[in-house]
């Protein structure tokens, strides 16, 4: 294994580049749940022993967790399945009381952590607007207010009036995201947002996240979904098995997770116990990470987005994680849709140890229709090999500016013309 | 170019450089940290309590009636069907209305009056888990649910004691000035209301032999509290008896001042003032009760759902 980053035991705290003031500062954090067995007591038995304990098993679902989050930061919790990172999520928000430790924060806290809450299928949206409204610590009238805003920016004005249960599911999941845009909290804990809703929507969940992090909120973000903690949260913590494994780097922390997810499982079920785990583990790895990775117009100038037409100059340097011998790097250009609308690929004649890197830079021709797009790298370890890391790494945003209509996704040059035609049909 | 254009190239450049933290602003007050209270029966922000049980009572009054064909009427019809039942058996198979005076108006008021308890105690033992999303993902003083029950109850019991009103001037009640008294009967009614409202919800989720014992519990004080009878028809050991449950008192006194002012008030019922203690102090005692059961449930309650 090459961890280049040594593991931080749980109870330490890394700051990390942060350096606004603490606004979430969790110390020691203990939760254990008592689950009872699942032993079928018979009438008879029950009669007979009314006042006997039944018998329940312990599961620390939180062990000794400390961490501090900062102002303005987008802090990510990643983890398995009953590592805990839920119920921490809920000791943070005031739902859950943890059995010791400490929790303190700084501004307001958004009291609900999960999208849509307390929706009522059987009331209107109207209604479930202004329940959320007061949840949020609006008044009824200052709820009323906002609703019309609500209703806008969900593009629900027209169903205002439809009980929820008519609702899609696209539009119940707009309506929640809507709300929350209206919640003005400094704090807000979020247990998996973005599992709902479709690409599009996925987008303006990234749009909405993105103007709060420009306000200077803070979040905490518990999510399965390793892109959204490599293109959003500043820093992210690994949960497993109701300890903090590992806190920092987002790209560091997604990579843990993928081993923990995939390495594991492999092991587990045995089903290739003679390879090495070692590789069993680097096949899952993302080999790579990012050193920098920019944007450039045709005279060399760093630009954040590109013109219609223009040339995209792309300059990115990626870090070897591991040995890469003769790798290939594959470059997806992805339109907001999801949709991959081009793609190449690069070889490196030569061998990277851990921590080598290695430039990748050039023109790309430029036919994209206006819109935004995200530019993905996976990296193959060697040139025989048929392995490839299982995880892009997601390396920019950018928006394709300009007027073209946009038919389709690229443009297209033609000479097609039209002339008459002079000769009478035969 | 176009705002929107400008607003995406705005977000674009935020996405290339995700590492950078906003800018602080030197003179930007450092927020001061504060310990988090945890899941409580009470505490928060009052307002936001208040506009929450506002708001919860009235979706919930609106939903109980939502799709059926006559609506609120129902609230109406439900006490006034069970009425005319008791009133047809008392009357004319068992004979005991003809020597209560107003007997009539005095049943239909005792079944508005328990049927406003025996509906919130009954909604409340099902109201944590009715209201789970809102336990399990936000932050709420606990108290508000049994609370929201109450009051959407309250919102019925209100529209029925406008019908009982009409009853009362049509069956030749006379008014009188003890009238003005109701507030302190139905502020002692809602009282004990809540309390129990209060202990069966928050003892639900952990032992669900609640919703069963319940059950059966408000059907035999609905026999053991005088309202399908008067307590002074009743023989005298089984009076005093029936005089210790502290909805009793409450019952007898309603008779007294707002339909008979000849009937024997609570105290000649039980004999003098002294007999009086035990219904007082376990009226006292089962408030008492609900906030020590609930402060003690509340913390737990969203990891028993």
């Amino acid at each position: 294994m090459n961890d280049s980053t040594a593991l931080v035991t749980a109870g330490a705290v890394r700051t990390g580049a942060a350096s606004g003031p603490v606004v979430v500062e969790a110390r020691g954090l203990e939760k254990t749940f008592r689950i009872p067995d699942q032993r079928v007591d018979s009438l008879k038995e029950r009669v007979a022993h009314p006042f006997r304990q039944s018998e329940y098993r312990t599961l620390r679902a939180v062990q000794d967790v400390s961490f501090d989050v900062h102002q303005g930061e987008f802090f990510g919790i990643v983890g398995r399945n009953g590592s805990g990172k839920s119920t921490l999520l809920k000791i943070l928000a005031s739902i859950y009381r943890p059995d010791s430790g400490r929790v303190r924060m700084a501004g307001r806290v958004a009291p609900f952590i999960e999208l849509g809450v307390g929706f009522n299928p059987d009331l209107t949206s109207r209604e479930n607007c202004l329940l959320n409204g007061v949840l949020m610590g609006l008044t009824r009238s200052e709820a009323q207010y906002r609703l019309d805003a609500v209703l806008d920016f969900a593009e629900l004005r027209d169903f205002a009036d439809l009980k929820l249960k008519n609702y899609s599911s696209g539009m119940t999941v707009r309506l929640a995201f809507a709300i929350m845009v209206q919640a003005d909290a400094d704090v807000m804990l979020i247990d998996e947002v973005l599992a709902v809703g479709d690409a599009a929507f996925g987008q303006k969940c990234m749009d909405v996240f993105y103007e709060k992090r420009r306000a200077g909120k803070t979040i905490v973000l518990v999510t399965h979904d390793m892109a959204t903690v490599q293109s959003l949260c500043h820093r992210a913590m690994l949960m497993h098995d109701g300890e903090l494994q590992f806190i920092g780097d987002p790209e560091d922390t997604a990579m843990r997770y993928y081993r923990l997810n995939f390495g594991g499982a492999v092991e587990e079920g045995g089903e290739d116990a003679s390879a090495p785990s070692d590789e069993t583990n680097a096949f899952y790895d993302l080999n790579g990470r990012v050193v920098h990775a920019h944007l450039r117009d045709p005279a060399g100038k760093l630009v954040d987005n590109v013109e219609q037409d223009v040339p995209i100059g792309l300059d990115v340097v990626l870090e070897a994680a591991r040995e890469l011998v003769e790798p290939i790097f594959v470059f997806h250009i992805i339109n907001e849709d999801g949709l991959v609308v081009a793609g190449f690929t690069r070889s490196y004649d030569g061998t990277l140890a851990p921590g080598g890197r290695v430039k990748l830079a050039g023109a790309i021709e430029n036919p994209l229709v206006p819109g935004r797009y995200s530019v993905d790298v996976w990296i193959r370890r060697d040139s025989e090999g048929s392995d490839m890391a299982l995880q892009p790494i997601r390396l920019l945003y950018f928006v394709v500016y300009g007027t073209a209509p946009r038919h389709g996704i690229v443009t297209v040059r033609s000479d097609v013309e039209a002339t008459a035609v002079l000769e009478p049909a035969q | 170019m176009s705002d929107a254009l400008e607003a995406t190239a705005q977000r674009a450049a935020d996405l290339s450089e995700p590492a950078n933290l906003p800018q602080r602003r030197d003179d930007a007050p450092v927020p001061e940290l504060k310990d988090v209270p945890g899941p409580a029966a009470l505490g928060g922000d009052r307002r936001r309590m208040f506009e929450l049980l506002w708001i919860l009572a009235v979706n919930d009054f609106k939903r109980t009636y939502f799709g059926t064909v006559l609506g609120y009427l129902w609230t109406l019809a439900r006490p006034l069907m069970l009425f005319g039942v008791l009133l047809a058996v008392f009357t004319q198979v068992f004979r005991l209305g003809s020597e209560v005076p107003h007997y009539p108006v005095l049943l239909l008021f005792n079944i508005v009056l328990f049927g406003f308890f025996q509906e919130a105690t009954g909604a409340a033992v099902f109201s944590v888990p009715g209201q789970e999303s809102l336990v399990r993902k936000t932050q709420f003083p606990r108290i508000v649910i049994p609370l929201a029950v109450v009051l959407t109850s309250l919102f019925n019991l209100g529209l029925n004691l406008i019908v009982v009103l009409v009853f009362m001037l049509a069956f030749g009640v006379t008014p009188m000035w003890t009238w003005l008294l109701f507030p302190l009967v139905l502020g002692a009614l809602i009282l004990i209301t809540t309390a129990v409202s209060t202990i069966v919800s928050s003892l639900y989720p952990r032992f669900r032999d609640i919703a069963i014992i319940w059950t059966v519990a408000s059907t035999v004080l609905f026999y053991a509290t005088p309202i399908l009878y008067p307590a002074d028809k009743v023989p005298s050991g089984l009076r005093d008896v029936i005089m210790l449950n502290p909805l009793a008192p409450l019952f007898e006194i309603s008779r007294k001042w707002f339909i008979d002012p000849t009937a024997p008030g609570p105290v000649q019922l039980a004999g003098g003032w002294a007999p009086l203690i035990v219904p007082a102090v376990l009226f006292v005692g089962i408030c008492v009760l609900a906030i020590r059961v609930l402060e003690r449930e509340a913390p737990r309650i969203a990891e028993e759902l």
